[in-house]
Formats: C-alpha cells, sequence, structure tokens
C-alpha cells in the first residue's frame, strides 16, 4: 500500500494477518506477559451460524486475564511495567508524604482484579477496537469507576471530561454481553499520521503486518498496556 | 424525493401493555398493567417517567435501574422498539405485553443504563458510527452545535419530522438514491475518471435463528436467549448493476448473507435468480466463499452425507420497519425511508438452520 494514499484503515482480512503478525512479535518480544491468542468464532454458539458475516472476520484476538500495570492492585504478571507506578507514588508523595503507604494499603486488601482484553475489527470503521473487562478473581466485575483507578492519569482524565465518547460500555460483537470498549471513531486519522511520520513506510509502502504492533502502541497507553520498544522496529526497515 | 414513507415510519407505533413484575409490587392487589404506545423509532427506558407515574402506589421505596423483559428474556434498550417487536414477535402480538422491573438490573446481559442521557449517547455514537460508514468520516456529527444536537435528539424523542430533517441535513449524510444516479450517469458516459465511489449504507442485521420448523409465523418459537440472535452492524457497498441493472433489496440481502443463495429460496420465489450468481461477486473477500459456492454447485449433484452447516438452513422471513419488503425494491429506497433516525437500517432476517446444528 502506498502510504500516502492509504486512508489509515483496514480489511478484516489484514486484520488477520496482521493480528497473527502481532501475536508472533508479542510472543516473541513479551514472554513475560502472557501471549495474545487469536480466537476464532467459537462454532459451537449458534452465533455463529450467522454464517459469512463471521467467516469473513473469524475472530478476535485475545489477552486474558492480565492485570494492569498501572493497578494498585499488586502481586501479579505486570512486573516490567512499573515505570508508571513509580512515577505515580512519587507524585502522591510530594503531596501527601505521610499518608500515601497507610492509604494504599488499607484500600487494597487482598483484592485481585483481572483484565480481559479483546481486540475486535469493526466493520463500519474498519480499524480495530479494543474491548475489554475487569473483574475481581471471584469473577464479579469492576465498575467503570473501580476500573478508572487502574488507569494512567492521564486517561482517568480524560474520562471524566468525556463520558459518552472514550471509554462507554457496549457489547461485545462476539459475546453479545457488555464490554468496555475504547471508541474508534479516530483511528483511521490517527493511524493515517503515525505512518506517514515513518520515512522507512512512506518509501516502502504500508506494512499491513505493522499495523496492530504501532496501534496498540497508541491504544496500549490509554489502559496501561506497554508495547516493548524491540516490537516497534519495521523489519522492512532492517534490511 | 417523496417523504411519505419516511412519515410512516416516524408515526409508527407499537401498543404496549406493560405489566409490572410481582417481585416490584409492594401492595395488594397488584396495580393494573399500563397501556402506552410506544414509538417504533423510540427507545423502551425513555419511557420510564410515564411507567414511575404509573406504578408509583405499587412500587417499594427502593428503586434501582429501569428494564424490560417479554416472555423472560431482557430487552436491550439500545435496540429500538420497533426492532425489538419485529425480531421477538415473529406473529405481531397486539398490545404486546412486556414486563417491567425497577430492581434486580441484569447486569450479566444489559448494559448499564443511567436514563435519557445513557440512551441519547447511545443514539449518537450510533448516528456517528452511520456518518463514519458513509463519509469515512464523523466530523459533521462531532462537530455538531450545541442547540443542534440538543433539537436532533428532541426530535427523535418526541417523534417530530421537520426539526429532525432540518438538523439531519446539516450532518450531509446524503441519501443513498442521489450517489446511485450520479453514478448510473457516469457509467452511461463511461466516464472512468468521475472517482466513482461506491455507497456504503449502514444496516445492522439481526439474524434469529430458528430450528424447529414452522409454516405460519404464528407457529414460530419463542426466542428465549439472545444467544439464538445474531446481530451486527455491517455496512452494505451498493454497487451499480451491470447494464444499469438496480441494486435490489434482493441483493442486498444477499451480500449479507451470501450463503443461503445458492440454490435455496425465499418464499418469494419470482425476486431469486441463481442466474446472476457470478456477475455479482466483485469484492476480495468474497473469493474464498465464491470457491465454496462453486465447488457446492458442482457437488450438488452427488450431495449424500458431508454437508456444510447451511445447506438446509433456509431464509423464512425479511422484515423491516414492521413490514416485509418486496425483494425487487431498489434497496436505495428501503435505505433512505426505512432507515432509523440514526442512519441506520435495520433489517430482521428470520433463518431456519438444521436441528442437529444447534444441538451441538
Amino acid at each position: 500500500m502506498d502510504a500516502l494514499s492509504w486512508d489509515g484503515t483496514l480489511t478484516s482480512r489484514d486484520f488477520l494477518v496482521s493480528a497473527r503478525a502481532f501475536a508472533e512479535k508479542w510472543k516473541e518480544f513479551n514472554s513475560a506477559f502472557p501471549p495474545w491468542t487469536w480466537v476464532p468464532c467459537p462454532p459451537k454458539q449458534p452465533t455463529c451460524y450467522l454464517p459469512q458475516l463471521q467467516q469473513q472476520r473469524q475472530g478476535y484476538l485475545s489477552l486474558e486475564k492480565t492485570c494492569l500495570p498501572g493497578s494498585s492492585k499488586k502481586g501479579h504478571v505486570a512486573s516490567q511495567e512499573d515505570i508508571d507506578e513509580i512515577s505515580l507514588t512519587e507524585g502522591e508523595e510530594e503531596l501527601e508524604p505521610v499518608d500515601n503507604a497507610t492509604l494504599v494499603e488499607t484500600n487494597n486488601s487482598p483484592q485481585v482484579c483481572y483484565y480481559d482484553f479483546h481486540i475486535v475489527h469493526s466493520d463500519s470503521y474498519r480499524v480495530p477496537v479494543l474491548y475489554f473487562r475487569g473483574y475481581y478473581i471471584d469473577g464479579h466485575p469492576l465498575a467503570l469507576d473501580e476500573i478508572e483507578k487502574d488507569l494512567p492519569a492521564c486517561s482517568a482524565k480524560v474520562l471524566l471530561e468525556s463520558k459518552w465518547t472514550f471509554i462507554t460500555q457496549e457489547e461485545h460483537p462476539y459475546l453479545n454481553r457488555p464490554w468496555y470498549k475504547l471508541h474508534p471513531c479516530g483511528t483511521s486519522e490517527w493511524m493515517k499520521l503515525l505512518f506517514l511520520g515513518d520515512d522507512s513506510l512512506a518509501k516502502n509502502g504500508v506494512a499491513v503486518e505493522q499495523y496492530l504492533v504501532s496501534w496498540l502502541s497508541v491504544v496500549g497507553q490509554v489502559v496501561g498496556i506497554r508495547i516493548p520498544f524491540e516490537m516497534l522496529n519495521n523489519p522492512k526497515s532492517c534490511n | 424525493m417523496d417523504m411519505e414513507a419516511q412519515r410512516y415510519v416516524w408515526d409508527g407505533a407499537i401498543p404496549l401493555q406493560i405489566h409490572l413484575h410481582e417481585s416490584d409490587v409492594a401492595t395488594l392487589p397488584a396495580p393494573p398493567p399500563a397501556l402506552i404506545l410506544a414509538p417504533r423509532i423510540g427507545y423502551l427506558p425513555l419511557l420510564a417517567s410515564h411507567l414511575k407515574s404509573h406504578f408509583s402506589s405499587a412500587l417499594p421505596p427502593r428503586l434501582d435501574t429501569i428494564w424490560f423483559e417479554y416472555k423472560g428474556l431482557p430487552l436491550k434498550w439500545y435496540i429500538p422498539t420497533g426492532v425489538l417487536f419485529d425480531l421477538l414477535c415473529a406473529e405481531p402480538e397486539r398490545p404486546w405485553n412486556l414486563t417491567v422491573h425497577f430492581t434486580g438490573y441484569p447486569v450479566n446481559i444489559l448494559i448499564p443504563c443511567e436514563g435519557e442521557d445513557s440512551v441519547k449517547w447511545s443514539f449518537i455514537n450510533s448516528l456517528k458510527e452511520a456518518a463514519y460508514i458513509i463519509n469515512g468520516n464523523c466530523k459533521n456529527v462531532m462537530n455538531m452545535s450545541q442547540p443542534d444536537q440538543v433539537e436532533l435528539w428532541r426530535s427523535v424523542l418526541n417523534g417530530n419530522l421537520e426539526p429532525y430533517r432540518r438538523v439531519s441535513t446539516k450532518l450531509k449524510l446524503g441519501t443513498v438514491g442521489d450517489e446511485y444516479a450520479a453514478k448510473l450517469n457516469l457509467s452511461g458516459e463511461t466516464d472512468f475518471s468521475g472517482q466513482v465511489k461506491a455507497g456504503r449504507v449502514p444496516v445492522r442485521l439481526y439474524v434469529w435463528s430458528v430450528s424447529e420448523d414452522f409454516e405460519d409465523l404464528e407457529d414460530a418459537p419463542q426466542i428465549d436467549s439472545w444467544d439464538k440472535v445474531s446481530y451486527i452492524n455491517r455496512p452494505v457497498e451498493i454497487q451499480g448493476g451491470e447494464g444499469g441493472r438496480c441494486f435490489t433489496l434482493h441483493d442486498a440481502v444477499k451480500s449479507l448473507l451470501p450463503e443461503y443463495f445458492l440454490d435455496k429460496s425465499l418464499s418469494n420465489e419470482e425476486s431469486l435468480t441463481v442466474g446472476d450468481e457470478h456477475e455479482q461477486r466483485v469484492s476480495s473477500e468474497d473469493a474464498s466463499s465464491d470457491r465454496k459456492a462453486e465447488e457446492e454447485v458442482e457437488n450438488s449433484s452427488e450431495h449424500i452425507t458431508s454437508c456444510y452447516q447451511h445447506d438446509d438452513a433456509e431464509i423464512k422471513l425479511v422484515r423491516i420497519q414492521g413490514i416485509q419488503p418486496k425483494l425487487e425494491i431498489p434497496f436505495s429506497w428501503v435505505a433512505n425511508n426505512l432507515m432509523n433516525p440514526e442512519h441506520f437500517l435495520h433489517i430482521c432476517v428470520y433463518l431456519k438452520v438444521p436441528q442437529a446444528n444447534t444441538m451441538s
């Protein structure tokens, strides 16, 4: 694809290609994290009887039972991403140096929270969309104000300002259950900008394989998922 | 452009008889049901204030979010009332008997609803999505002035078509017909530099899969779980037909559910021909199904046991805004006239599927 005429969108077929490439790379460079897996439309459900619809769209990328790095509820997988947390705590300490520790302690007794992330292709916007949900270890779902505490500070701020247009609860397109969704209406535009800013892409054309990596490097910041720097290296530019 | 049909849609209403669920009845005797005409293009939570005052004397002191149920199935509030009716009442039930709850909101099934604000933003977000499908961006919706936004929503709330038209024309969501006509002209002059872009129509497709066979809609089984319904936002690309042939509703349904058009036919026999199978396939995404389709046609003479799942499936019914439009109607007309105010065309399809499949 020519980067200049490209509109920043992705077909469902290219989404699949990109998703596979992304999952591979993630495994390679981010082995401390659980892997992203491709979930094909589960054939058991009658939902899947929606034949062509599902076959074309096939499924979604899934990262389940993980913990948000910014989360104050500690003790799990997200070990390497503590920079966020440190800087946050430092900020707090300047304000309330004494109370901070006790506050944190009392707030999160032994509660463990998990997050599921799904990346689904939207036919309408022709871009990937991030769906997620949070829940306690007993399966009880987290409400948005509880999730908010786990989000990076900047996200919590945007959430406050744009309650209805940033993160809202909507139905998961495959599971038909309420999930949180990051609104995708600007995605194609900033994806285009992102790719235009990359000289090697401007020369070599848009690599579909690289789409999801670049996309998650931006979207992930909202929920605190970090992409290892090595993943962002475009294989084409190495040659 | 003739807008009579659109007015019918806007004036359309469903007579509801709403019963208060027994667990919410705090007095004896139980209150009589509420009778309400609910606009087709409206949403159930918008009836809350009316119902609260109707049932006020019987309600317990602590109330939760309002929600509705039809024969045990919690109703998704973000689906327009008319669409719920078309989808869940195979044979239209009048009045439609619903149960209202003021406690025990089923958080695992329904998206939380904070009253009118939630409904309004669900509407606006759908409108944004529709705008994106049509124009490739949603700037016009995002940049709508505050007064326009208020007026647009109020027009939907009150079912006032005139103010709605006034505001919605500013959104430049066009009408598919215009674009289609323009395209025909261009192709007539074989002017290929004319940037013919295919029209995309925002469609929300609801497919209800039934495993039992039924002759009459009266005998159709109840939908007792949302798992039996698939719904999906899926744009339909209007393709200028070859030789000026018009893109019909039949073409649209076929592009949404291509598998059912291989050798099966709708009850509406005359409008279905298998002959144009090949000229219709264009997009590369269809390539794999196309191959499968051809294989199947080839194998059909020696069909024995290893059938594809969909072999015995059949489209029983296509319903839009309470009617079963003839499938030979131009799709641009259907889209322009039967769409909901958020610019989505909601199509309900009843699909009969083989029994064995749903058991697995």
